[in-house]
């Protein structure tokens, strides 16, 4: 026995308690998302799917959602070229900066939110004289989403090992032939890991996003942000939110299965 | 191999470095602008002295309510019949301080801008506004006569913007949590522990006028004769009215839609409001009133500024035509709850409205403290001394707060 | 195996290359275009912000003065209120830290321990699902639960509790509610390395399940819990939004810096203030490197 079954006990009904909580808020967003009432009074007046219809109906949430996609599909490409690059650079060789190049992959994300925003707005603004806009956007979040997929690499090549690249070396192949055949194969999962988280963050972040949109850019966070008080436009939000939730338990359940074990689907370590 | 990867490091670092300090940040100015004795004088931007062909969109910075589009209130909406006149597909973006209106029109991605006088002398000061061709503007000559060449809207005879209403701002209050009913500023500043916790104020270093405001009225032997002009003892006073009031603030709002909930929910149940925020709530079922309490009350007289760096400028002047003709003059007016500066609303909005908010009413304009940038120059014109200047105030709201 | 191994191959049919060959600058190529990017986009952008913060502001015009001057760190020194705020910062920070690290220790140690391989999947989707659900709409629930009459009031009545309202006590819960899943991914990751086999000689040499954990478990867990924590402080010592919407009239760092960088226009003076979070930032960060931690991330 690990673990004794009077511990069990107590570890299953902590676990239960903290789902419940986590949930709750969850839930209430659900219900309001229902909710006759617009400011949310509690308990809820009546119930209704009028918010619903005009969230499906509403072009500003839907615009934002596009861009949003966009936004991440193209930050977690560049991350996830620029991260694996990272991850194999780093794997064999020990050398001094080596710490120093780590440290510098995860600053962009250690660092608040705030801090990052400001530079890079600092940066494009004023010493690259650029517009704010979708490049700025895509090239701040990229910066911050390289860790998670270094991370996720990392972890698989150390698994992995290099013996089987070198016996692919020993049988003629170059080094971009080695990569393609059988490294890449063996990333895959990783980099699918990897790339769905770094996909999440972009996805939500809001905080950098706001120094480095511009006017003319929205993402969905963003639009949340500017319509989260509106009495009009509140439920929307609501409603949005609601089905980001329920969608996510696709992809989430789908790097789970791709990825073999529980948890190098969904976060760096092996 | 370790050697070279650590000189390529720090050759980077260096090469950052130099870039950085060569670069760094623009927009410098040798001296600073701030106005001396008689006035500044302001950086030399060409006025537009003709109308153009439209560019088919604008960037409005407005203050919430001024610019509805229909999407509050399917109701409310008088830029959908700009849009539809002049095809300039409108793009309003709020803000909820003068501050932000000013750090925002500097990004030089907005064309036009409400700008109250607190904002209006410093964007004309660091020439982020090009002076106005009030000839362009289709009823100019409607608006109010007071309104024009006034100090925060001119400089040396020049106008930089088109005047766009002006108001108070009032006391507001949850009926069934506060009574008897509040008749004076005092509600909030030494009588706000009877509401504990339930007080609100507006999230901004020019309501520091507000507490100079009613020292002025409650304590005169402070000298206060201007509530933009404080010397170091008259700003300390008010500091500290402002530091007891912090005790029981439940809230600072700057986002007018916040202070709405709060007011919904109960969260705030008396504070400093504009009209449109009691109307707003008012229509949310919360039950509500604004007054305009005995000592007076800051408020704003609003111009519209066309931007120094504007891409639209011709639907820039569409728009500020556009707003300031007396049916969209009429229904801003009614929704946000101002006086309009065309007189001409008065029409529209019938009698009684134009009545209650004095749109014609000169000597009742100038008993208004409108928000104004405080400088080191006392604008009450005392010369014996310096007055605190809005850095001043800036730093006081931080430390206010806590 | 060393490198010159594969130098061998490439002689005997001809398919030479430089990189083939030299390991060294196949390492720098690779890391070219990674280190370019963070070196151009980021480390520039922070050096460049520092340097403003060196400068000063013309406050009627918020234009940035070009001038050399240490006053904005003097400021920052001297007036009591950013200390404080400073510190309650890093309070704030640390707490939200301890109730994270509290609460997501049982729930990773049940999911990598005692849960069925089933129940495990099922309870990770559940954890990293509320991640997708926008953080603004779970601060602005959490709004709506706080206010007056909102949920906590009406589940406290029957026992006489009232909620707490908008503040410090609710923001720190909020925050600690937010980057929970931050705290439970790494840990429960950290868990799952412990070998069983360890419970087991534990248990042999007489060890009750909660000695066992206090004493062999948690140590081996302790870089897992660190690396969780870089999450959570960080993100609680930058936060503004979640402070603005449930923290009443209660101000951070992050509010003090956004104010001065969007509404006082005064990005030197920001920039002073955003060196603080940066140098907490990596003092923490030096600290959990040596944990082990990094490894954990």
């Amino acid at each position: 026995m690990i673990i004794s079954p009077r511990l069990k006990a107590v570890l299953q009904v902590l676990t239960t308690l903290v789902v419940v909580v986590v949930y709750v808020p969850l839930l209430l967003v659900m219900v309001n998302s229902f909710n006759v009432d617009r400011t949310f009074g509690w308990p809820p007046r009546g119930l209704t799917f009028h918010w619903w219809n005009v969230a499906f109906h509403s072009s500003g949430a839907r615009h934002a959602l596009l861009v949003s996609l966009e936004v991440a599909s193209l930050a977690t490409l560049i991350s996830l070229v620029l991260g694996t690059c990272g991850a194999l650079a780093l794997r064999r060789t020990r050398f001094f900066g080596r710490n120093t190049v780590s440290l510098l992959i995860i600053l962009p994300i250690a660092l608040p939110g705030i801090v990052t925003g400001i530079a890079l707005n600092n940066a494009f603004r004023t010493m690259l004289g650029l517009q704010l806009g979708f490049l700025t956007v895509v090239v701040a979040h990229a910066t911050f989403c390289i860790v998670t997929v270094f991370n996720n690499v990392q972890a698989r090549v150390q698994r992995i090992g290099t013996s089987l690249e070198q016996a692919s070396a020993d049988l003629g192949a170059g080094p971009l032939r080695t990569f393609a055949l059988v490294t890449f194969p063996m990333l895959r999962s990783a980099l699918l890991a990897g790339g769905l988280l770094s996909f999440g963050l972009s996805f939500d972040e809001i905080v950098v996003t706001t120094f480095t949109a511009g006017s003319q850019t929205q993402t969905l966070p963003i639009w949340i942000f500017q319509n989260l008080f509106r009495p009009n436009q509140a439920p929307v939000v609501n409603v949005v939110a609601a089905v980001l939730v329920l969608v996510s338990a696709v992809p989430i359940y789908l790097a789970q299965r791709l990825s073999g074990d529980t948890v190098s689907g969904v976060t760096a370590t092996p | 191999m370790t050697t070279r990867i650590r000189s390529i490091g720090a050759l980077m670092g260096v090469a950052a470095l130099a870039l950085v300090a060569g670069c760094g940040t623009q927009g410098a100015s040798s001296s600073g602008n701030s106005p001396q004795a008689g006035g500044f004088t302001p950086p030399a931007i060409p006025m537009q002295q003709s109308m153009g062909k439209t560019e088919g969109s604008v960037n409005i910075l407005a203050w919430p309510g001024y610019a509805e589009d229909g999407s509050n209130d399917p109701k409310v909406d008088w830029v959908t019949p700009f849009e539809q006149q002049t095809g300039c597909q409108a793009n309003v973006k709020y803000f909820g301080t003068s501050d932000e209106a000013v750090s925002l029109l500097k990004t030089g991605n907005y064309d036009v801008v409400s700008a109250s006088g607190d904002a209006s002398l410093r964007l004309i000061a660091s020439g982020d506004v090009a002076p106005v061709n009030t000839s362009l503007i289709k009823d100019y000559n409607q608006i109010e006569p007071f309104l024009k060449d006034k100090a925060w809207n001119s400089v040396n005879g020049q106008m930089y913007g088109v005047p766009h209403g002006w108001g108070a701002n009032l006391l507001m209050y949850r009926t069934d949590q506060v009574s008897p009913a509040p008749t004076s500023w005092g509600a909030v500043f030494d009588q706000s522990s009877s509401y504990k916790g339930k007080v609100t104020a507006y999230d901004s270093p020019i309501y520091i006028a507000d507490a100079a405001l009613y020292l002025m009225k409650t304590q005169p032997d402070l000298g206060i004769k201007n509530p933009y002009a404080l010397d170091q003892t008259q700003l300390d006073a008010a500091v500290s009215l402002l530091k007891n009031q912090r005790t029981n603030i439940s809230e600072y709002w700057s986002d007018y839609l916040k202070e709405v909930s709060a007011f919904k929910s109960g969260d705030s149940v008396i504070g400093t409001t504009w009209k449109v925020i009691q109307q707003v709530a008012a229509s949310e079922k919360a039950p509500v009133k604004a007054i305009l309490p005995t000592e007076g009350a800051t408020g704003w007289s609003d111009t519209w500024m066309i931007s120094a760096k504007a891409q639209h400028p011709n639907c820039a002047y569409a728009w500020m035509s556009y707003i300031t003709e007396p049916k969209p003059q009429s229904e801003v007016a009614q929704y946000f709850g101002e006086a309009p500066a065309n007189g001409q609303a008065c029409k529209l909005t019938g009698a009684a409205f134009c009545k209650a908010y004095h749109t014609t009413d000169q000597a009742f304009a100038n008993k208004i403290w409108y928000w104004t940038t405080p400088i080191s120059q006392c604008l009450d014109g005392r010369t014996n001394t310096t007055c605190t200047n809005y850095g001043d105030w800036t730093q006081a709201w931080t430390e206010i707060k806590g | 195996m060393s490198p010159t191994d594969a130098t061998a191959a490439p002689a005997r049919t001809g398919r030479g290359s430089i990189l083939a060959r030299s390991s060294g600058l196949r390492t720098g190529l690779l890391l070219l275009p990674p280190m370019l990017w963070l070196g151009v986009a980021y480390l520039a952008a922070l050096a460049a912000l520092f340097v403003t913060s060196l400068w000063g502001q013309d406050d009627f015009t918020g234009a940035i003065v070009r001038v050399w001057t240490l006053h904005n760190y003097q400021d920052l020194v001297h007036i009591p209120v950013y200390r404080t705020i400073a510190f309650r910062t890093i309070g704030i920070a640390a707490l939200v830290t301890v109730v994270d690290a509290v609460v997501a220790f049982p729930i990773a140690l049940f999911m990598a321990k005692v849960a069925s391989p089933r129940v495990r999947r099922l309870l990770v989707i559940a954890v990293l699902m509320p991640l997708w659900a926008s953080y603004l709409v779970k601060a602005y629930a959490w709004r709506g639960m706080f206010s007056e009459g909102g949920l906590i009031d009406w589940a406290g009545k029957p026992f006489g509790l009232h909620s707490p309202g908008y503040g410090l006590v609710a923001t720190t819960i909020t925050l600690a509610y937010l980057w929970l899943p931050y705290m439970i991914l790494p840990i429960f990751a950290g868990l799952e390395r412990v070998p069983n086999s360890l419970f087991e000689a534990s248990g042999d040499l007489g060890a009750g399940a909660l000695t066992t954990i206090r004493r062999v478990v948690l140590p081996m867990a302790f870089p897992a819990v660190v690396a969780g924590s870089i999450f959570t402080f960080s993100l609680s010592l930058g936060d503004y939004i979640a402070v603005q919407i449930v923290g009443g009239a209660s101000q951070l760092l992050g509010n003090v810096v956004y104010a001065n960088v969007g509404s006082a226009n005064n990005l030197p003076f920001a920039s002073a203030l955003a060196t603080v979070p940066v140098v907490v930032m990596l003092v923490y960060l030096a600290a959990a490197r040596r944990t082990g931690a990094l490894d954990n991330l």
